[in-house]
Order: structure tokens, then C-alpha cells, then sequence
């Protein structure tokens, strides 16, 4: 174990901003990448079947 | 030639004239590629004239001096030494017998008036316990005669 | 006999067959980056000591190394896709570079930044154009410019080929970013890991990156097959195999 404490693992021994400030950053843009990623992929999955609908329409309506 | 073939020459001769443009680029640029220039080359006289420049070295131990809120320390490369004078706060890592990166001019005596002072560390990582371990070891490599 | 097996493994470069076969391994691939991730952070703050020089500040190293590593890997990666559709002529490989842009692009942004944060303590700044910084930023540029010259075209087919000019064009980034901290004068130290000499680190320091690193490697692969999922639809929504899929039907 490194850490006699939870408050010693936060301050990383006077580093805590650099520390913390990258790792921060890095675990919020690794989340945001796949929920944006999967997000367009529903996007494109909505606008496929409202184009089906429209196909399915029209040849109702022929 | 056949279709293939076509493209394929068309592809081969675009990379080759973008690797001699890339060296061309690169050649363009590796004199003022270097971050900063060492003591030797300085001594030299090879350090850019009326304009603010890089020294790289190591801050020679012994060297550092505080004089009210202006610090002097010397520069080297272990063949070449230049004084240098710095009124600012020195980086956490700023030690004698370490690397340093030195901005600024030099002045009509040849000292080098420093704007910033930038440490530079090696890529060594290891446990206060192993470089105890290391420096003992070198200094007994040492003081065998 | 030797011509159905080449077809067999040739059918997969397709995007219909492609897109099923991505569909089933991102999963896996995410578990994997849960492994070495919860493995990786584990060393990398509680079992990695502290070092002699830079304290705890150190520990950047853990993910400044594995997205610098990604941010040239992935464009080395994209590069070869962008190369073969343009030797090819075919349409996945150019949906593969496509997909692995933003990835590579974050990566790269990644590096600068976590460089930035670790280099203010250590160095004293938060910047500085020295080759490595300076051919970094290049390459998140390279990835940014690949990403705007895509979009300004609309013609897919077209927007793949310029893409894969600027892409080739760009990949002697790569080993200039590697070499330049042995080339020239940096701020930036040397190499701690290389493949001709021993390494300048502690064991377990080097795990823990090692660890993360792959951790990242399973990331990036997850995200690009998720992306190529929607670029696969999204350029192919006009074929009757897209109009068929399951998520459409329903």
C-alpha cells in the first residue's frame, strides 16, 4: 500500500491538481466518446426506419 | 499498362515525392529544430546573435548562488561552462548536477542573463530506495582506485 | 479448395458482412479494457511506488504514455486502412480510417494535455515548441485536417480518396514524433522503454504503464468498431441488406 490515508491518496504528495487534472479529463472524455459514438448510432438506426416507414407508405398509397 | 498497374505507379510516385518533400522539410527545419544549444556550441560562437536563446546543459554543482532575489548558477556540458543570471522562481526540480534549459541573452561579459529557467529530468524512474542504491553503488565504483 | 478459403476470409471485407462480425466483438473488447484498465489503475496507484525524483507527480506517466502511444498507433493504423482503399479501391477500408479519426484525434489531445499538466510541475511550463511537442501538435492537426477534409466533401467515395492522401502524406509525422527527443536538442527526456535496451523503469512502475497501455489499445479498438457500425449505415442505408437489418425492421 502506498496511502496511509484517503486524504493522502487525494493530496498525491502536493500534485493533486496535475494529477487529478489529467486523470479527470481523461476519464471524462473516455466516457463521452462511446455515449456520443452510441448516440450516433441510434441517431442513424431513427432516421433508417423513419425512411422505411416513408418507403412503406408510399407503396400503400400507389 | 494495365489499369493496376497505372495506379499503382500513380501511388508509388506520390509517396516518394512526399518523402523528398519531406526532407527537404525536415533539413528546412533542423537548424531551428533544436530546442536550445550547449555550452560548447556557445563557446563556439554558434548561438543565434541579438535575439533570445536556448542553453541546455547541466547546472554545475557547487555552482548556485543566491544574491538577494537573483539567483547565479553555471551551465555545463562538462566541456564548456556559461554563467548565467536569473531573478524569478526556480522549477521544484531545479538542482545542482541536474539538466536545465536556459532562455534568454547574453550579455557584453558573457554571462547569460536567463528570462526562464526550465529543469530537465531524465527518463529514469525508479524508488527513492533503488537511487540510494544507485548512487551508493557509483560512489563505491568511485573510490575504487 | 485454396480459392474458398481466400473467399471465405475476403467476404468479411464487406461492410454487410463486416457489420454483424464488429456488432459481436466490441462487447469483448470492452471487457478487455475493463481488465487491464481495473488491473492497470491498481498498480498504477497502489501498488507502483513513489518516485526518487518527481514524487507523485509522476503517475501521469500511467495514462500520458498509453494515449501519446495510441495517438501513433491509431494514425499509423488509419494510414494503412486509408492506403489499401485507396489501392483497392474498396469502401471498408476507407469506413475503418474514417472511424478511427476521432479516436486517434482525442488520443492525440489526450497526450498534449496530460503532457501539459505533468510538464508545468516537473519542467516549469505548461509548454514549449520543442520536436516532440511541436510534431504532437502536428499530428492532432494531421487528425483534425483529416476529419475536416472528410466532412467538406460530400461525395463518400471521393472524400476517402482525398482522406487518404492527407493521411499518407502525414504519416512521416509519426517517426518524427518518435526519434525526435534522440535527433535533436528537447525539453522532452528520452525514451524509458525502447526495443533495443533494457528499461529505465522501476518493474512495477513499468507494469502499471504497460497495463494501462493495453488497456487503452482495447479502448480505442471498442470505440472505432462502434463508429464503423454507424458509418457502415450510414453510407450504406440505400442498400436493401441495411433495409432488412433486425433495428430497422422493428
Amino acid at each position: 500500500m502506498n496511502w496511509g490515508s484517503p486524504a493522502e491518496f487525494f493530496a498525491m504528495g502536493g500534485y493533486a491538481l496535475y494529477v487529478w487534472g489529467s486523470f479527470g479529463v481523461c476519464a471524462v472524455a473516455l466516457v463521452m466518446e462511446p455515449i456520443l459514438v452510441s448516440k450516433r448510432q441510434s441517431g442513424v438506426l431513427k432516421s433508417l426506419r423513419r425512411a422505411k416507414l416513408a418507403d412503406e407508405l408510399d407503396e400503400e398509397n400507389k | 499498362m494495365r489499369p493496376w498497374h497505372k495506379r499503382a505507379a500513380i501511388i508509388g510516385g506520390g509517396l516518394a515525392a512526399v518523402g523528398i518533400a519531406a526532407a527537404l522539410v525536415l533539413n528546412a527545419l533542423n537548424s531551428n529544430i533544436a530546442l536550445y544549444v550547449t555550452p560548447s556550441e556557445v563557446a563556439a560562437g554558434k548561438a543565434p546573435h541579438g535575439q533570445a536563446f536556448r542553453i541546455g546543459g547541466l547546472v554545475k554543482d557547487g555552482s548556485l548562488k543566491r544574491d538577494n532575489l537573483t539567483v547565479h548558477f553555471v551551465v555545463t556540458d562538462t566541456v564548456k561552462e556559461i554563467p548565467v543570471a536569473y531573478t524569478g522562481i526556480l522549477p521544484d526540480l531545479f538542482k545542482e548536477g541536474r539538466g536545465a534549459v536556459v532562455q534568454g541573452k547574453l550579455d557584453a561579459d558573457g554571462r547569460f542573463i536567463a528570462s526562464e529557467v526550465l529543469a530537465k529530468h531524465d527518463e529514469n524512474y525508479m524508488p527513492p530506495e533503488a537511487k540510494r542504491a544507485v548512487e551508493q553503488a557509483q560512489n563505491g565504483a568511485k573510490a575504487k582506485p | 479448395m485454396n480459392e474458398n478459403k481466400l473467399v471465405h476470409w475476403f467476404k468479411y471485407a464487406s461492410p454487410q458482412s463486416f457489420y454483424p462480425l464488429a456488432g459481436k466483438m466490441i462487447p469483448w473488447f470492452w471487457a478487455l479494457t475493463a481488465v487491464f484498465g481495473i488491473a492497470g489503475l491498481w498498480i498504477s496507484f497502489f501498488v507502483a511506488p513513489t518516485d526518487a525524483q518527481q514524487g507523485e507527480g509522476y503517475r501521469i506517466i500511467f495514462i500520458h504514455v498509453p494515449t501519446s502511444w495510441m495517438s501513433m498507433f491509431i494514425y499509423i493504423v488509419l494510414a494503412c486502412w486509408a492506403g489499401l482503399g485507396l489501392a483497392l479501391n474498396t469502401r471498408l477500408s476507407g469506413m475503418m480510417a474514417q472511424a478511427l479519426a476521432p479516436t486517434g484525434a482525442l488520443m492525440a489531445f489526450l497526450s498534449l494535455w496530460t503532457g501539459a499538466f505533468w510538464g508545468k510541475p516537473m519542467w516549469g511550463t505548461w509548454w514549449v515548441w520543442d520536436a516532440r511537442l511541436t510534431s504532437e501538435l502536428i499530428l492532432l492537426f494531421l487528425y483534425l485536417g483529416f476529419i475536416a477534409l472528410q466532412a467538406a466533401i460530400d461525395d463518400p467515395r471521393r472524400a476517402d480518396k482525398a482522406g487518404a492522401i492527407l493521411a499518407l502524406v502525414g504519416v512521416v509525422n509519426v517517426p518524427i514524433i518518435y526519434f525526435s527527443v534522440k535527433w535533436w536538442n528537447t525539453l522532452h527526456q528520452g525514451s524509458s522503454v525502447s526495443m533495443t535496451k533494457s528499461p529505465s523503469m522501476a518493474t512495477t512502475m513499468l507494469w502499471g504503464m504497460l497495463l494501462m497501455a493495453l488497456c487503452f489499445w482495447m479502448y480505442s479498438i471498442a470505440v472505432a468498431l462502434m463508429r464503423v457500425r454507424a458509418i457502415i449505415l450510414e453510407r450504406e442505408a440505400h442498400t436493401e441488406w441495411v433495409k432488412l437489418l433486425d433495428e430497422v425492421k422493428s
